[in-house]
């Protein structure tokens, strides 16, 4: 069996007369780290839109192990086994942290069933609660949601992505308005992650990620720049011009 | 104080029940008490729909309606027994609802509402024009519920009493199925999509299927509802499809509180007891009615039950749960468009 979990292939997009992305090819292996970089406007989030569901891309396909899962719905991809936090903080605001993630956790077993209880629901609260103690938001499962800090919140929505025990993971700017505190924490987590599942990482600050990913990936103005580990990229003449300039 | 307090959260439909029998003791006269029994039971059909999924319909009418003219039309034309005219009814308000909802969930915030009330229309000028089958602008007549003999009880509808419990029998059950679908996983799913449907859809929820089966389940309680209307008034009037039912189940579920379990039921409840009180003293009732309304949409918008659960929990400490927020937040929320990155 190949070892790629995710494949791009001649992936396009086009709003109206603006092409955000065009003909990009990628591919991303199990369990690796990889970070998907660029300055502003360079089609990061659009490229992360069209991976993880959101969006279907005007032309190309994206194979999920081999599968073609462009068409998909977005539901269809956490129960595939790809899960995504979003770029700004999504979660169940007025529910408790509990039960935002026991609701993601119950997805796998119980989606239309309204004549049992919650509560006959075997194991789900206890893998909510584990999960959380796991992102570091044991000790305030029982508060609303909107009352978390933004960076609790950030983290909630990891726990929530986790859920689904997704194979991928795919994060668009996990430390996006975080304190430098918040975002060591947040770093560390998602190295820890990464171990076990491959993760896909969309980060405006290139800083941020050279030191956990292996490979990195640079779009600019909608195409592929470069490819490579942290070393080549920084050596990368191209890449360095357009972060330091004249974009 | 706060046992006495979780004991009627965890028995919520005995604890309505409880009321519900003493009910008819505090009207003024017991087709009132029915009328709020019914009338409730639609607003909180109603609710499962709005507080609970976030979906505000404004064309609810449809099913109160078509599971009264159904109910009306089995008994009148086909002489079916009321129990069966009454199951009937809510099969087809339950299908109109597939129907409609199919129709209205591809939409999102105030074009939702909008679909609603265009089909809800549609299905009130189909009713006005089948003048033969419904009998058009002066509703359908004769809806004869006979007296009969259950488990040697004598049920007989020309009393009032005798009426409003067996009514009261079939409210109860409806409630006790919302109260259990509230507490289902189906029901965590129905708030996750009212809080943030597209981190619903990313956990994996098939929004447009749950939205849909929320739909029908709201559209069947309120085709029940209908359907006691129908054997309680023994017409079916053509109002009962107009929008301005539809607009009731709105006011009374903000009035007594969006999103609780008892909420719209009181809501129904003062709604009602009030146009009794006030069409006394005036036949410009709706105005008086409106302004109170407006009072409490701006002053308390949590609705009359909402707003004493809420001192309630902070007095006694307890946890907030997701109780409505401020309507009009909620509908800012719903009204705005989808953001595209």
């Amino acid at each position: 069996m190949s070892d790629i979990i995710l494949e791009a292939r001649d992936v396009g997009m086009r709003f109206g007369r603006f092409q955000a992305l065009s003909k990009i090819n990628a591919s991303f292996r199990e369990r690796e780290l990889c970070a998907i970089i660029g300055p502003n406007g360079a089609g990061k989030s659009t490229f992360f839109n069209i991976l993880s569901g959101a969006l279907a891309p005007t032309t190309g396909r994206v194979l999920f192990r081999g599968e073609d899962v462009t068409a998909l719905p977005q539901h269809a991809y956490a129960r595939l086994g790809i899960a995504k936090s979003f770029q700004i903080t999504n979660v169940f605001k007025q529910l408790s942290a509990h039960e935002n993630v026991r609701v993601a956790v119950q997805m796998r077993t119980a989606r239309f069933d309204f004549l049992r209880a919650r509560s006959a629901l075997p194991g789900v609260a206890d893998q909510a609660q584990a999960l959380l103690e796991r992102v570091g938001l044991g000790p305030v499962a029982r508060r609303t949601a909107a009352d978390l800090a933004h960076g609790q919140q950030r983290a909630l929505e990891i726990a929530m992505a986790l859920a689904c025990d997704p194979q991928l993971l795919l994060l668009d700017e996990p430390t996006a308005g975080m304190s430098p505190e918040e975002t060591t924490v947040m770093m560390d987590l998602i190295a820890r992650l990464a171990g076990e599942r491959t993760v896909i990482l969309v980060e405006h600050k290139m800083k941020l990620v050279m030191g956990i990913c292996r490979r990195l990936i640079v779009l600019h103005h909608g195409e592929l720049l470069a490819e490579g580990t942290p070393e080549d990229i920084r050596g990368n003449d191209e890449v360095r011009r357009v972060y330091l300039g004249q974009g | 104080m706060a046992t006495l307090f979780h004991t009627i959260a965890r028995h919520r439909v005995a604890a309505a029940l409880l009321f519900l029998l003493v009910f008819p003791l505090l009207m003024p006269y017991d087709a009132l008490a029915v009328n709020i029994l019914v009338f409730g039971l639609y607003a909180v059909g109603f609710n499962l729909l709005f507080g609970y999924t976030g979906l505000l319909s404004f064309g609810h009418a449809a099913f109160l309606g078509v599971g009264g003219y159904v109910t009306g039309m089995t008994i009148v034309h086909a002489g079916l027994p009321w129990p069966l005219a009454v199951l009937a009814g809510v099969a087809c308000a339950a299908l109109v609802g597939v129907m409609i909802g199919f129709l209205a969930i591809r939409s999102r915030g105030i074009y939702f509402s909008m679909v609603t009330l265009a089909l809800g229309q549609i299905v009130y000028y189909a009713f006005y024009k089948a003048e033969r089958w419904t009998g058009g602008e002066n509703g359908l007549r004769g809806v004869r519920v006979e007296p009969t003999t259950l488990a040697g009880l004598r049920i007989d509808f020309t009393n009032p009493t005798t009426k409003y419990y067996v009514i009261l029998v079939f409210v109860v059950a409806a409630l006790w199925l919302v109260s259990r679908i509230l507490a289902s996983p189906f029901g965590a799913v129905m708030e996750a999509i009212r809080e943030n449907d597209r981190r619903a859809a990313a956990c994996g929820y098939d929004v447009a299927r749950s939205k849909l089966l929320v739909f029908v389940l709201s559209a069947g309680l309120c085709g029940l509802a209908g359907g006691l209307r129908a054997v309680h008034l023994s017409v079916v009037p053509i109002d009962s499809l107009h929008y301005l039912t539809s607009g009731q189940a709105v006011m009374m579920c903000l009035l007594g509180g969006m999103g609780t379990f008892f909420g719209p039921f009181v809501g129904a409840a003062v709604f009602l007891y009030l146009e009794d009180v006030v069409t006394n003293l005036t036949s410009h009732w709706m105005a008086v009615v409106g302004v109170i309304f407006m009072l409490f949409v701006l002053f308390f918008p949590r609705g009359i039950w909402g707003t004493l659960l809420h001192e309630l929990r902070r007095r006694l400490r307890e946890p907030q749960p997701a109780a409505a927020a401020a309507v009009g937040e909620r509908m800012d929320a719903a009204a705005a468009p989808e953001v595209r990155p």
